[in-house]
């Protein structure tokens, strides 16, 4: 530019960069925890209807409709996670060291189900780990070590590990808790004793909450775990090639008061429409479902009608 | 024509239609407050109802573009300009939510809260970007790495605050025009003198703005030697305004809308000559302007973009058209409606 010359990413090959390594694994995973996320707001709406018993006929289907998406989804996220995480540990290895707080390389490295992982001591303290299962998760056999920040903190860099590991942890947990609930929920579905299971119903009535954490959790995860690049490199020939540091990219024209200013001005505005939000979806759910659209051969609303 | 060029020219192509469409937009929400009493307020409101969103679609449209094809462009404006499109960003949002969520409760401070969000976000968007053009054809301090050295007050000034005013009253000229259309009776009437209103205050503010440039902004003249062709566009544009009053006094609308628009597209079309082949115009170091060869991106990318924009067009033309056949005429109150 202006007779000088600046580096910066020019494309070279366009399908390479829409199926690159990650992007059909990170789409599908996204695309999947939305589908979860959808499928508990209809199960949560629904099974407050069934407790307090209004709208009992749509709100049995809907429940029904939303626990199928939410089990195959849930099932289905499982092995989208699985292959995500396999994706990471080839891509982006210092992040999965940080996911699973591996400080060390050992022989057969094991998988933390809970943890505390502290810098100082680069260790896991009170962890409960299953001895070699990281190991097997990632090469399929449980004596090939999967490296920790011992072999990758002086190319790759480390990112703070604690947040990294917590909300990775806490996102697997929620996962794992709607695997169980939702086909839980399935076999009472099929003995057809759903609707009596009142605690269930308040479970899901709740477990809303958990699944917007899930997704928020693994969004920090990944952009976390991401650091210190904002550009992540990847190994040519041994070479750490094409990286940009977050430090680094930074703009010049823009000051520290500007970006702060500009989060408070943001934070207000998400925290009003939170608000609003809140506000005005209890009022439509305690408003409850325009039934008089629901004529009396049991047809659903139309575009057609709608226009009538 | 070269990649760079064409990109330019598309910019300008999307750029106009953004400030047409999404000009009335802003027009109706400034006419808002004198539409009286709910029902009145509601129909005002749902005149736009239907088209307000997809009208924005050109502006993201706009600014997604001018980061593929341009980003050392994109990086300068949207750094140098933080605070302007800060405010800009807020102003789009409560717009936004005031539209959607106004009568979504029946309370009196509800709706008036939110109608006061409503003009007050168009009237600012609208100054906003007339401010940005008057800023574009003056020019901002950069460095020789094309990055903003300056601040707020090298974007501010009293040609800017001009051209912020001829936007603010073009708008409100074509936002009127097109109401007529959308309403009846006494809010009809009312909207009629608005059109003359709107229409002298436009013709005032041009005047100046034309003068100012004319005094301050030698470089945008002189450009016109490079394409003495502009000229034709120049003609165009007088008698496209002229067109209006002559349209308003016949009583026939459409034709007044048509031409306002012409007027829109003829002023983009200028902007773009005056700029040309500058996309941010360096002050007082002409030499570190981002020129659209300096900031592009390469060729490669800016054929793929061509190919997006071959496909996407047809799309983006057909949609628009059928919203607005389907929506045409005077608005009519639903339980669907805003």
């Amino acid at each position: 530019m202006n007779g000088k010359v600046y580096q910066r990413a020019e494309i070279v090959d366009f399908w390479a960069m829409v199926f690159n390594p990650s992007t059909m694994d990170r789409l599908i995973h996204v695309w999947l925890g939305a589908f979860i996320l959808g499928a508990f707001f209809v199960m949560s709406i629904s099974a407050w209807y069934l407790l307090k018993g209004r709208h009992l006929e749509f709100a049995r289907r809907s429940f029904t409709g939303g626990l199928l998406l939410a089990t195959v989804s849930s099932l289905a996220q499982l092995l989208s996670g699985h292959s995500n995480a396999r994706m990471v540990s080839e891509y982006q290895p210092a992040k999965l060291a940080a996911m699973e707080g591996i400080y060390e390389t050992e022989n057969s490295t094991g998988l933390y189900i809970l943890g505390w992982p502290d810098d100082e001591s680069e260790t896991v303290k009170y962890g409960i780990e299953i001895p070699g299962m990281l190991s097997f998760l990632v090469h399929d056999n449980f004596k090939t070590p999967v490296p920790g920040f011992d072999q990758l903190e002086e190319t790759w860099g480390r990112p703070p590990v604690w947040i990294t590991f917590q909300a990775y942890h806490l996102m697997i947990a929620i996962g794992m808790t709607f695997i169980g609930s939702t086909l839980l929920a399935c076999w009472f579905w099929w003995r057809g004793t759903l609707f009596d299971q009142r605690w269930l119903l308040w479970y899901f009535v709740f477990a809303v909450i958990l699944a917007f954490v899930a997704n928020e959790a693994g969004w920090v995860a990944a952009e976390v775990g991401r650091q210190p690049w904002i550009v992540y490199p990847s190994l040519v020939n041994g070479e750490l090639t094409g990286g940009l540091r977050t430090s680094a990219g930074l703009s010049e024209a823009v000051r520290a008061e500007q970006v702060l200013g500009s989060i408070i001005f943001f934070g207000l505005i998400y925290f009003l429409l939170f608000v609003l939000w809140v506000t005005l979806l209890h009022q439509k759910i305690t408003h409850g479902p325009d039934i008089d659209d629901v004529d009396n051969s049991g047809e659903y609303p139309s575009m057609k009608k709608a226009f009538e | 024509m070269d990649w760079q060029l064409l990109w330019f020219v598309l910019l300008g192509i999307l750029l106009a239609g953004y400030a047409i469409l999404d000009g009335f937009d802003f027009g109706v929400g400034m006419l808002h407050p004198f539409a009286k009493g709910d029902e009145e307020r509601r129909i005002v409101l749902n005149s736009i109802g239907p088209l307000w969103d997809g009208n924005e679609v050109w502006l993201v449209t706009f600014g997604g573009a001018l980061f593929a094809a341009f980003p050392e462009a994109y990086a300068t404006i949207f750094s140098g300009y933080y605070e302007a499109l800060m405010l800009v960003l807020g102003c789009l949002i409560f717009r936004a939510i005031s539209i959607e969520f106004r009568s979504k409760r029946p309370e009196a401070w509800w709706r008036s809260t939110w109608d006061t969000f409503f003009f007050l976000s168009s009237l600012t968007i609208s100054f906003a970007f007339g401010l940005a053009v008057g800023s574009a054809l003056i020019g901002i301090p950069l460095d020789d790495r094309g990055i903003f050295r300056g601040s707020i007050l090298d974007q501010i000034g009293i040609y800017q605050t001009l051209v912020g005013l001829l936007s603010v009253s073009m708008f409100l000229m074509h936002g009127a025009i097109f109401l007529v259309f959308k309403t009846r009776d006494d809010l009809q009437q009312r909207m009629i003198r608005w059109t003359r209103r709107g229409f002298v205050a436009f013709l005032t503010m041009y005047l100046v703005v034309t003068a100012a440039t004319w005094l301050w902004i030698p470089r945008a003249v002189a450009t016109f030697e490079h394409f003495p062709y502009a000229w034709i566009v120049v003609i165009l544009k007088f008698l496209a305004v002229a067109n209006i009053p002559r349209c308003l006094k016949s009583h026939n609308y459409l034709q007044a809308f048509f031409s306002s628009c012409c007027v829109i597209a003829a002023l983009v079309f200028l902007l773009g000559v005056a700029l040309f082949p500058n996309l941010v115009t360096s002050s007082p170091v002409s030499e570190n302007s981002l020129t659209i060869y300096h900031a592009a991106s390469s060729e490669l990318t800016l054929k793929i973009m061509s190919l997006y924009a071959l496909i996407g067009m047809p799309f983006v033309l057909g949609y628009t058209f059928m919203a607005y056949r389907t929506f045409r005429g005077e608005v009519k109150l639903d339980k669907h409606s805003y």
